[in-house]
């Protein structure tokens, strides 16, 4: 059993998002282990790219951020590198996909699976273009995965059925970032997709408090949060760690409480 | 050849939130690209309205200064709002309209694109929110004016570089989180399939005229066509109806702002290399782990760090060839046209102008050139006044 499908086993699954190498890649090397010890089960690390379409402000900073501290590719593969002596924490790059093509796309998954990188979400390449790098994915072991939206409607069965690790659901309309409210009946939705697949559903784009990620883990299998996080992560830069991991740590419980966990 | 590609470029490279509008547009434009009512109520558009044909003028004086082939000028400077971009927005809000949307979204470079939008919602009675990079708003105060005369909301970018890409980012992002009665009016033939072919279809009335045009006048089809290229959409719609014609010259010209040799540019064939952003695969302006390079152009209509497509197919195989052309040589050749014709073309169309005063003086006197002329340069008359290094007063 895959890393990833481990996370899922015996409860809902906590994931975290955070952009490699913001502040620095110091604080991510320490982030990551830091996070997974206060319950993140799966990590997923954004590479840093200079037009993130499909994210709001609280990641394009963060973005930002990273580039201008002078993460590149390279130098975020070894600190993964490095993490990875350091926890069996499920990891996974979020990517644009043209650094993936600049970088070559073989190379790329070569180091992936060297530096212990699960799977790769690329919200650039929807089901249509996903012939750009599953062939290079499946040569190497990395899950590519998939993702549907509320708008995704009769595309939710070819898309689901295709999935690999999670399907990432996508909460809302627009971009990346904190809402107060998600009004997408995602019931709905994962229960489209469960009749042609078995991998499990995480929900993600939005979710802040505990009692939003309470209240979607009754319907999906895990909880994806990246805004709310990034954003300690701007607010204490390289003293971010403590405040993350507590945050992390109320989340889990959050999701946790209600499967008896 | 699969579904919106060019050879190995095009594609639907877009988040899975905006895939079903991509697929409605392709089926609404599908159905009514071919609906005679559709049809007669563009035309009538056109015509009335924008003011088509547009001339295609014989520049004498500038025939005779050059000395090589005779020169055509098409006039596009001379359509409402004052460029090409009307031919393509006109077409797209009137599909926007039947497709039962209420409201237009946009990006805007030097602010053409945005005017055409504005005007055409106004038109139309349709809401309108143009995104303009900070910078651009700056450079060119007089269209972000004329768009709010128009009734238009201008909203600034200051993401990234703050201009044209970011703008692109920006509108991709508001579509993203409003599609069900938004329509995006992508300003070029570029990002996601159907956008590249549907601009192309609404702008290739331009090529269409000049073939009609110059047939009656000289009775014969030109040796070459020159046209700026930014995004490459009145470029495309001057080329494609010449596409099969092969003894005919296609001559694309981007903007090598302070020179290729220099990072200060914004010439995607030239420097780039083959990548996939803003939807489409395509060359873009890019550094080696693929960041989209930080482009500049003294044309904020050409300061875009990619190139649409079908261009880049063109290139590929040789199609079409492009050329270079450096702030210095586009100012030179704004008043240049200014001074000899008593036309002052937009400082991106001043680009073409530029690239076809080195190349048809070594045409021979038979032999015939057509530069489009894509905008008019009141727009532009101060950032040409500052570059000179002139104040004025208001």
């Amino acid at each position: 059993m895959s890393r990833i499908a481990r996370a899922f086993q015996n409860n809902k699954a906590f994931i975290a998002f955070i952009t490699g190498g913001d502040p620095d890649l110091e604080t991510t090397e320490r982030l990551v282990p830091a996070m997974a010890e206060a319950g993140a089960d799966i990590i997923e690390i954004g590479i840093p790219f200079s037009d993130p379409v499909a994210e709001g402000a609280v990641i394009q900073e963060a973005n930002e951020r990273a580039l201008k501290a002078g993460c590149t590719i390279d130098k975020l593969f070894a600190a993964v590198a490095r993490i990875r002596r350091r926890t069996q924490v499920p990891l996974l790059f979020m990517t644009y996909l043209n650094p993936v093509l600049a970088y070559g796309k073989e190379k790329f998954m070569r180091r992936c699976r060297e530096c212990g990188i699960d799977g790769l979400i690329v919200p650039d390449m929807p089901y249509e273009e996903r012939g750009e790098l599953d062939g290079a994915c499946k040569e190497y072991g990395i899950d590519l995965l998939s993702m549907i939206a509320p708008t995704s409607a009769e595309r939710i069965k070819m898309i689901a059925a295709d999935a690999k690790g999670f399907l990432y659901c996508v909460s809302s309309l627009g971009v990346t970032g904190v809402r107060e409210r998600i009004e997408t009946d995602l019931a709905a939705l994962i229960d489209k997709a469960r009749t042609v697949t078995t991998v499990p559903s995480a929900v993600g784009f939005g979710i802040s408090t505990p009692k939003q990620a309470a209240g979607l883990a009754k319907i999906a299998d895990g909880v994806i949060v990246g805004s709310a996080i990034v954003q300690l992560i701007a607010q204490f830069g390289r003293q971010s760690v403590k405040t993350v991991c507590e945050y992390v740590g109320i989340m889990k419980r959050s999701i946790s409480v209600m499967t008896g966990g | 050849m699969r579904k919106g590609r060019f050879g190995p470029y095009g594609g639907q490279y877009i988040p899975e939130t905006l895939m079903n509008a991509v697929g409605e547009l392709e089926k609404e434009y599908e159905r009514l690209k071919k609906d005679p009512d559709f049809q007669a109520e563009l035309e009538h558009l056109l015509k009335h309205y924008a003011g088509r044909p547009s001339p295609l003028y014989y520049a004498g004086k500038m025939t005779r200064d050059l000395g090589g082939a005779k020169v055509y000028l098409k006039r596009e400077d001379l359509n409402h709002t004052g460029s090409h971009k009307i031919n393509n927005v006109l077409g797209q809000a009137l599909l926007a309209k039947k497709m039962g949307k209420k409201r237009l979204i946009a990006e805007t470079g030097a602010g053409q694109h945005g005017v055409a939008t504005a005007t055409a919602a106004a038109l139309m009675d349709m809401e309108c929110d143009i995104y303009m990079g900070k910078e651009d708003m700056e450079r060119q105060a007089l269209n972000v004016f004329r768009m709010e005369l128009l009734n238009a909301r201008v909203h600034p970018v200051t993401t990234g570089t703050m201009t044209l890409k970011d703008a692109v980012n920006e509108t991709l992002r508001e579509w993203a989180s409003r599609m069900d009665d938004t329509h995006y009016v992508l300003g070029s033939v570029m990002g996601p399939h159907p956008f590249p072919t549907i601009v192309r279809d609404f702008q290739k009335v331009i090529g269409k005229e000049i073939k009609a045009q110059l047939l009656e006048a000289e009775g014969r089809l030109p040796d070459a066509i020159f046209a700026c290229v930014g995004g490459g959409s009145n470029a495309i719609g001057a080329f494609y109806e010449f596409i099969e014609d092969t003894g005919v010259r296609l001559i694309g010209c981007e903007a090598a702002g302070l020179g290729i040799d220099t990072p200060q540019n914004a010439a995607t064939i030239a420097t780039g290399a083959v990548g996939v952003f803003h939807g489409m695969k395509s060359y873009f302006c890019q550094d080696e782990d693929g960041q989209i390079a930080p482009v500049y152009s003294i044309s904020a209509g050409l300061d875009y760090p990619g190139i649409g497509p079908e261009h880049a197919l063109l290139h590929d195989t040789g199609r079409a060839e492009y050329y270079a052309v450096t702030d210095e040589e586009a100012v030179s050749a704004f008043e240049y046209l200014s001074h000899t014709e008593g036309i002052i073309p937009a400082i991106e169309s001043a680009h073409a102008v530029a690239c076809a005063l080195k190349i048809i003086p070594d045409m021979s006197k038979e032999q015939i050139a057509v530069i489009n002329i894509s905008g008019r340069g009141d727009k532009d008359v101060a950032a040409i006044a500052r570059y000179k290094g002139v104040e004025l007063y208001e």
